[in-house]
């Protein structure tokens, strides 16, 4: 049996799929996470049925193109369960009564059921059931409040092959079914909605948008700054350094193997930053300056996603973002793309329009470093001067202004408006909230620690058999004139391609002054993406688009690099 | 003579509120707004709009909605009685 859980967006769709089948999902609160559909399993009775989250629609007369994706998975159901707001019955019975049309048996969650007391509303349940001639069971998910019921139901769900309707005539329907259930009474605004509202203002909007951003920046580095140094750092100076130095006695202190393993030794010791094994920087670069950034970053961007507040920095947004080729929408998946560009690019697929699609996917890839880059650019530019690491941010903000400007005027298509639910600021589940983090973080461990590995063997061998040294001397030319790098620089560049915080890693011990480090970075963070992010451009945008992309991507690098060699 | 208690939504002042009196566009137009709950006979407050012919945004049924200016401007509103002063 095939059990499909439909609804509008930010109705607790995706907190009811968590509690009925006990798997994990990612439950946020603006709409469009939910475009990649989640499937799962629950006991009915002696059997096991299959469970479906299907993306959140308005309606079936599709829309857009998660709303198509629910129209064809709507085919495919045995049971639908229509999750429904309780708090707003006008708009959500639009669904349901489509829904009871087709004739695929309904039972109806009416969610958010505690929500309505403390707002107001009251709803006639029996008259409600009369009504749609369903079983219509009130939930809270959050709490798990009347799942048990629910459930239950589900054999009893029931179509009662409403005559198909036009438009107007189904609204008048759902008019005077609201008119006969619901009874509102009349309350002041609570404090969360004048904080809503504020937050939508020209004025107070952009003075809550710059507050949240700046906590956020400063959240991040605490968090971050407070793992290193307290958890990380003394972990592997205390305890794994003693144990790599009795290794490499075992090696007698060098030959191939040795420097493949351990790194070269600086001074008699193992450094963790140039000696460039793989049981050294190898585990030390992902673990100690990667992870606790990547975890600190996703802590934050998952408190702005499951309180609500993403949605009102796009409305904030949209006039900017318009003038890059966008709409306001497009901060979302730049701001994730600060954590890693992998899920950003995935994410542009809320973006309708392919032209929409190609400038946010570009301008993600060249201008919005990934928190493993911006972590390295902390470490080591941060070292020589605060100055340096805000000159490398303002010359990458300011390529993307510029880049995106260009490409709003160059690139064919259009961009539509903006037009998205605001939903109310919630409180976070904290549950949800740590799962949603610990699958972030685990997942950046599984992508990047064979990625990692790989590109310091590969560096390894490669460089013992002399093939950077061939690549450097023959683009030394543009190298050294051009951007004034020296010709090792290179090796970093290349490798960039398979990890960007371990190439950034790689000029290290170059022993680079502080304007070729800053050249350096800015370099490396425009260049070519990572494989990672290559593969899902090249899936998102096609060939030939892949192809466009990357060469604004190196003409873009190249011509900044080149300035920032003479201006500095 | 035009009534003058009607205008577009991206005129309206915000606080202000009325009826949803016509959506000026396309079908594809009236499929997305009226998904969203803004047809005809729907009453509507303007929360706020961002500058610069910036998105709207408004309340209809108790949720709130941002729509972009171009958009806004093809929604007329019949405006109430205390919004007209």
């Amino acid at each position: 049996m095939k059990i499909l859980l439909m609804g509008n967006p930010n109705v607790g769709k995706s907190v009811l799929f968590s509690r009925l089948t006990g798997v994990r999902v990612i439950v946020s609160n603006y709409p469009g996470t939910t475009v990649s559909y989640t499937r799962g399993e629950m006991k009915l009775g002696e059997d096991t049925a299959e469970v479906i989250d299907v993306p959140g629609t308005y309606t079936l007369e599709p829309t857009s193109e998660a709303e198509e994706v629910a129209l064809q998975m709507l085919h495919t159901g045995d049971v639908v369960i229509n999750v429904v707001n309780a708090t707003n019955l006008e708009r959500n019975l639009y669904l349901t009564l489509q829904l009871l049309e087709k004739g695929v048996p309904v039972v109806v969650a009416l969610n958010m059921w505690d929500d309505t007391k403390h707002q107001g509303i009251d709803i006639n349940l029996d008259k409600l059931r009369e009504l749609l001639g369903v079983p219509v069971i009130p939930t809270v998910a959050v709490t798990g409040e009347g799942i048990k019921e629910l459930v239950e139901n589900i054999p009893e769900a029931t179509s009662p092959r409403l005559p198909l309707r036009h438009r107007d005539e189904r609204w008048a329907a759902v008019g005077s079914i609201v008119d006969q259930v619901q009874h509102v009474t009349h309350r002041h605004h609570t404090w969360r909605e004048r904080l809503s509202d504020a937050s939508v203002k020209p004025l107070s909007g952009g003075i809550i948008a710059l507050a949240v951003l700046a906590i956020s920046f400063i959240v991040i580095r605490f968090v971050a700054e407070g793992l290193i140094g307290y958890v990380f750092e003394p972990l592997f100076n205390n305890l794994w350094a003693p144990v790599l130095m009795r290794l490499s006695d075992l090696l007698q202190g060098g030959g191939f193997l040795h420097d493949i393993v351990i790194g070269r030794l600086v001074n008699g010791e193992v450094n963790f930053l140039q000696s460039f094994g793989l049981l050294s920087s190898g585990l030390y670069v992902p673990f100690a300056m990667v992870l606790p950034y990547v975890t600190s970053f996703y802590l934050v961007i998952g408190l702005l996603e499951d309180t609500g507040y993403l949605p009102r920095l796009a409305v904030l947004m949209d006039t900017i973002m318009h003038r890059l080729g966008l709409h306001g929408y497009a901060i979302i998946p730049t701001l994730l793309g600060l954590g890693c560009n992998v899920p950003a690019i995935l994410a542009t697929r809320i973006l309708e329009s392919k032209r929409e699609r190609f400038i946010a996917a570009t301008l993600i890839s060249i201008a919005v470093p990934c928190a493993a880059l911006q972590a390295m650019i902390f470490g080591l530019v941060g070292e020589r001067g605060v100055q340096y690491v805000a000159i490398v941010y303002g010359t990458l903000f300011l390529v993307w202004i510029i880049l995106g400007t260009i490409l709003r005027y160059t690139v064919r298509g259009f961009t539509p408006e903006l037009l998205i639910e605001i939903p109310p600021y919630r409180l976070p589940q904290w549950r949800a909230m740590l799962q949603k983090l610990w699958m972030r973080a685990y997942g950046f461990l599984a992508e990047a620690i064979p990625i990692i590995l790989g590109a310091v063997l590969v560096i390894n061998i490669l460089y013992f058999f002399g093939v950077f040294e061939a690549i450097a001397n023959f683009t030394a030319p543009v190298v050294t004139n051009f951007l004034g790098l020296p010709k090792e620089a290179v090796t970093a560049i290349v490798i960039g391609f398979l990890r960007k915080d371990v190439a950034l890693g790689m000029l290290a011990p170059l022993a680079l002054s502080a304007k070729q480090l800053v050249v350096g970075s800015v370099v490396l963070a425009m260049f070519f993406p990572c494989i990672a992010t290559f593969v899902v451009l090249l899936r998102e945008l096609g060939v030939v688009n892949m192809l466009k992309s990357a060469g604004i991507m190196i003409s873009a690098a190249l011509i900044t690099g080149g300035i920032l060699n003479l201006v500095l | 003579m035009p009534d003058e208690r009607q205008t577009t939504l991206a005129r309206m002042r915000a606080g202000q509120s009325g009826i949803v009196a016509q959506l000026q566009g396309g079908h594809g137009l009236v499929n997305r707004l009226s998904a969203l709950g803004i047809i005809p006979g729907k009453k509507i407050t303007k929360i706020s709009s961002m500058l610069m012919r910036g998105p709207v945004t408004v309340e209809v049924d108790r949720t709130r909605v941002a729509i972009g200016f171009g958009m806004a401007s093809k929604i007329l509103v019949q405006l109430d009685d205390e919004s007209t002063k």
